[in-house]
């Protein structure tokens, strides 16, 4: 029987839960990295047992971990990220030039074909790669230069959060930043291309339509078919049918589209889940009630789910990294809250259940699907 | 030989019970004692320093024979204390709260 195994990054260390494929019991590992805020986690797809974590805080900066043996052991391995060249600047809250500082990894990305290869994606923005293992670093410095100077950190930094590599194409990776938008390579990074046509900041733009500026906050999609994306934005959610060319709104019947996180079902490309948040300077749910809204038709019609959801007095968040599927069938789907419950659903999100809480703040959910 | 007393979260990076020892080749300043400190356990570079400018991180604290040193000069001599081992260089994280 498949073994899932959950990575959770919190505000204060990270866990590893396992379980069987009925899901219903976990066992949670001891805390690792007590005390650090771990961003993000994640294993090789070729060799699931070699993992990868960021580990930093504000007194003693970043570490990458590895992990040879899922998750039981780590060894710290390398901490220096050095910008490409001349590092250059990009706009500063006040909108003078601000050069670009290195803050922390923000998501760790394996390749999908060598367990050595990880894309890093870091705050201040920008994309390194490490080749042998995460002992040295190297930055993907063309990205920058697509408008780079122009970049302007929103309230949660200048961060790189999301990277999205294609199966089909290993040439091809999209990122996405917070808050400068979508960008696309089709030649394994020495060119790069702004992706958002279709996106609108009304409020949070003076051109609403600009070609770099928004505030993205997550996007993800199912391998199987790599030119549909789905992007939970600052407001509005968002779908492309052409590898990111263009965007259209599909926030529908969603009684918020304020969120930051959104995943794809592991099977059908077109269930998609969001966990809407009441607004952007209210990050907990409408009404107190915790809710998913599921699409079964790629966006613009929804459906809440909250059999197992607290629904009064809940005022936690959902962050970007923090929902996660695994490969089951069905499929499971995992969500972690500010107020540190993990939230499992063994039915592709017709219940749910808290598999572990009173954590601290959970920053990243990854699921690994096991033989 | 140089006494250093870490904060608890490099002690349990580098897998450290107590103070850590060192022999010092060279005069005994900040910079010699942090070089041979990374030097012995490498998962300490850019923890104290940061990794590429060299420079103290802005949160961390050096105490010597009840003295904050933390703004002398790197190459400025520690107190004889330090360099016989009779008082330990402190390495402090900055109080903080949350």
């Amino acid at each position: 029987m498949s073994t899932i195994r959950l990575l959770v990054g919190t505000r204060k260390g990270a866990l590893v839960l396992t379980s069987d494929g009925e899901r219903r019991r976990w066992d949670v590992s001891n805390l690792h990295f007590g005390g650090w805020e771990v961003y993000h986690l994640k294993g090789s797809s070729v060799d699931p047992d070699r993992l990868y974590a960021s580990q930093s805080n504000a007194w003693f900066g970043q570490l990458i971990q590895r992990s040879n043996d899922g998750g039981k052991n780590w060894e710290p391995v390398d901490n220096k990220f050095v910008y490409d060249g001349a590092p250059g600047t990009h706009q500063w809250y006040d909108g003078t030039p601000h050069p670009w500082e290195f803050a922390r990894v923000w998501q760790l990305e394996p390749s999908l074909s060598d367990p050595d290869t990880v894309y890093a994606g870091v705050e201040d923005a920008a994309l390194f790669r490490t080749v042998d293992g995460a002992k040295t670093w190297q930055e993907i410095p063309g990205l920058r230069g697509v408008k780079g100077h122009l970049w302007q950190p929103g309230a949660g930094g200048m961060c790189l959060h999301t990277i999205v590599l294609d199966p089909s194409n290993p040439e091809r990776i999209f990122v996405a930043i917070s808050a400068a938008g979508v960008f696309r390579t089709d030649d394994g990074g020495r060119t790069w291309q702004p992706m958002n046509r279709g996106l609108k900041s009304r409020n949070e733009l003076p051109d609403p339509s600009a070609e770099v500026g928004h505030c993205v906050h997550r996007i993800a999609r199912n391998p199987s078919r790599p030119n549909v994306l789905f992007m939970q934005k600052h407001w509005d959610v968002m779908r492309s049918d052409d590898a990111a060319e263009s965007w259209r709104e599909i926030s529908g019947n969603l009684p918020t589209d304020f969120g930051f996180s959104i995943g794809v079902h592991a099977h059908d490309p077109d269930t998609v889940y969001v966990v809407p948040i009441k607004s952007d300077s209210e990050h907990y749910p409408l009404d107190g009630k915790l809710r998913v809204y599921r699409s079964r038709r790629g966006g613009d019609e929804w459906e809440e789910l909250t059999d197992g959801l607290p629904q009064r007095n809940c005022y936690v968040n959902v962050l970007r990294n923090a929902i996660a599927v695994d490969a089951l069938d069905p499929c499971g789907v995992y969500f972690g809250t500010t107020g540190g419950q993990v939230y499992a659903s063994a039915d592709a999100g017709d219940s749910w259940m808290p598999i572990v809480r009173d954590l601290p703040a959970v920053l990243s959910v990854e699921a690994q699907t096991l033989p | 030989m140089i006494r250093v007393v870490l904060p608890s979260h490099l002690r349990a990076l580098a897998h450290i019970d107590g103070e850590v020892k060192l022999d010092v080749v060279d005069q005994a300043t900040l910079r010699s004692v942090l070089d041979a400190l990374e030097s012995r356990y490498p998962m300490l570079r850019g923890t104290i320093r940061d990794p590429i400018t060299r420079r103290r991180r802005p949160f961390i604290r050096f105490f010597a024979c009840r003295q904050d040193v933390t703004h002398e000069p790197q190459d400025a001599t520690l107190p004889d204390a330090i360099a016989t081992g009779a008082e330990p260089l402190l390495i402090v994280g900055a109080m903080a709260g949350g």
